[in-house]
């Protein structure tokens, strides 16, 4: 069931028991594969949403003037297509639980802290060589309902969009040296030990701030077309009407 | 050029809302070019249970059939009122819906078109991955030569295909996705 065209020693399959959700939530049939087309080869540009500069600092931007409580940390790094090739100009999106393990959400039942001065939303542009960079707070661990005594690792949600509907990318960002990791079947979904390790920002002593925040770099690799638009095209031979 | 490998993917989770702004389901404004569309469905999982913690992202053409982007060379013109990215929450019944115009044709081949098509992106957590698929109009003789329906077998064609209805004089395609079992909507491996 691992999707051809996306490369099974780094996606994680579909079904990954270990994971209760993905148990009713993924397919049973194999998908369908296609050559892309210019539906797929083309995708939403930078004005998907409106960024403003205050949007990419998270310990500031819950409009109350006050500031986030927590570790803070800058969180940077550059976009790349498979290829190597900077992604400029496209929206990175993050969103992340605040310094005691909680969301601002509806559906966190944690009975952790939240704190008013956080939203945990940003979002930002990459500019021309690819790179992005967030202030916020270093995120708790909190516990979930997927097993026994289950904690999810501290880690930030990032969402991305590159230069096509190929590029999206939905993931997520975790810390180096979480003992959690290990018992994580999100994490551990990944096949590989190299690919789980992409997912693991890099402490930077040179982000680092003085008497300011800890630095984190984070790059990010996106799939990119496996095929140009317009060549002929064969139908599959099970086709037909 | 450095080859570097590919970043994995991981699931949205169940606290992504910050992230889908309001109104980001409307992909129109009073300005657009093109008949106005509402397109609706349900997602479920697969005990017909609805998954009310998904994301539905669609990406499309303008009515006349033009991607605004730079790959999309042709002189098709851009309708400034138009960009063609939506997105949507599902609810606690596991709905969504967006207000947009039904895109033109789009090509395949430079002599070749496929029927008029919304890309979807389906995210979800319980999703590893995000899941592609498409939106065809079932009231579009060209479905039945579009390339892409043509790869699916044909008993599974029909998962593709919204239906139309009306609601106060508003064309309303229902679309609903299945992520498993009978009635599985049909996803693609790109």
């Amino acid at each position: 069931m691992t999707p051809i065209g996306r490369d099974a020693e780094v996606f994680p399959p579909y079904l990954y028991e270990a994971y209760r959700a993905t148990i009713r939530r993924s397919p049973y049939e194999t998908l369908v594969e296609f050559r892309p087309t210019l539906s797929e080869l083309t995708g939403p540009g930078p004005a998907v949403s409106a960024v403003t500069p205050e949007d990419a600092d998270l310990t500031r931007n819950a409009g109350t003037g006050g500031e986030a409580i927590g570790e803070r940390i800058i969180v940077t790094g550059r976009v790349f297509t498979g290829d190597g090739e900077p992604v400029p100009n496209t929206l990175v999106e993050v969103w992340q639980c605040n310094a005691a393990g909680r969301y601002r959400h509806r559906v966190d039942q944690h009975g952790a802290p939240l704190d008013p001065n956080f939203l945990g939303i940003g979002r930002c542009l990459t500019d021309a060589e690819g790179a992005y960079r967030f202030t916020t707070i270093k995120p708790g661990a909190y516990p979930w309902e997927n097993h026994e005594n289950a904690w999810r690792p501290a880690h930030i949600h990032f969402s991305l969009f590159g230069p096509s509907w190929l590029s999206r990318l939905i993931t997520q960002m975790y810390f180096p040296g979480d003992p959690l990791h290990a018992l994580d079947p999100i994490m551990n979904s990944i096949p590989t030990a190299e690919a789980r390790a992409r997912l693991v920002a890099a402490y930077a002593h040179d982000v680092t701030r003085p008497r300011w925040a800890l630095g984190y770099r984070f790059d990010v690799v996106l799939r990119g077309p496996k095929a140009t638009p317009f060549e002929p095209f064969e139908p599959a031979a099970r086709a037909g009407r | 050029m450095t080859v570097r490998g590919l970043t994995p993917s991981q699931t949205v989770g169940p606290f992504f809302h910050g992230i889908v702004g309001g109104g980001a389901n409307v992909l129109v404004t009073p300005e657009t070019e093109g008949d106005r569309v509402r397109v609706e469905g349900r997602v479920y999982d697969g005990d017909r249970a609805p998954v009310c913690d998904a994301i539905v992202e669609i990406w499309q053409a303008n009515a006349r059939g033009r991607y605004r982007h730079p790959a999309d060379r042709r002189s098709v013109p851009l309708d400034p009122a138009f960009v063609g990215f939506g997105r949507a929450a599902t609810d606690d019944a596991g709905a969504y819906w967006f207000e947009t115009v039904k895109p033109g044709l789009v090509p395949f081949t430079a002599e070749t078109w496929q029927a008029p098509h919304i890309n979807v992106a389906v995210s979800a957590r319980g999703l590893l991955n995000h899941l592609l698929t498409r939106i065809y109009f079932e009231d579009e003789p060209g479905n039945l030569e579009d390339p892409i329906l043509q790869r699916v077998p044909e008993h599974r064609r029909r998962s593709l295909v919204a239906a139309r209805g009306a609601t106060g004089g508003h064309v309303v395609y229902r679309f609903d996705i299945v992520l498993q079992g009978d009635a599985e909507t049909v996803f693609f491996d790109l």
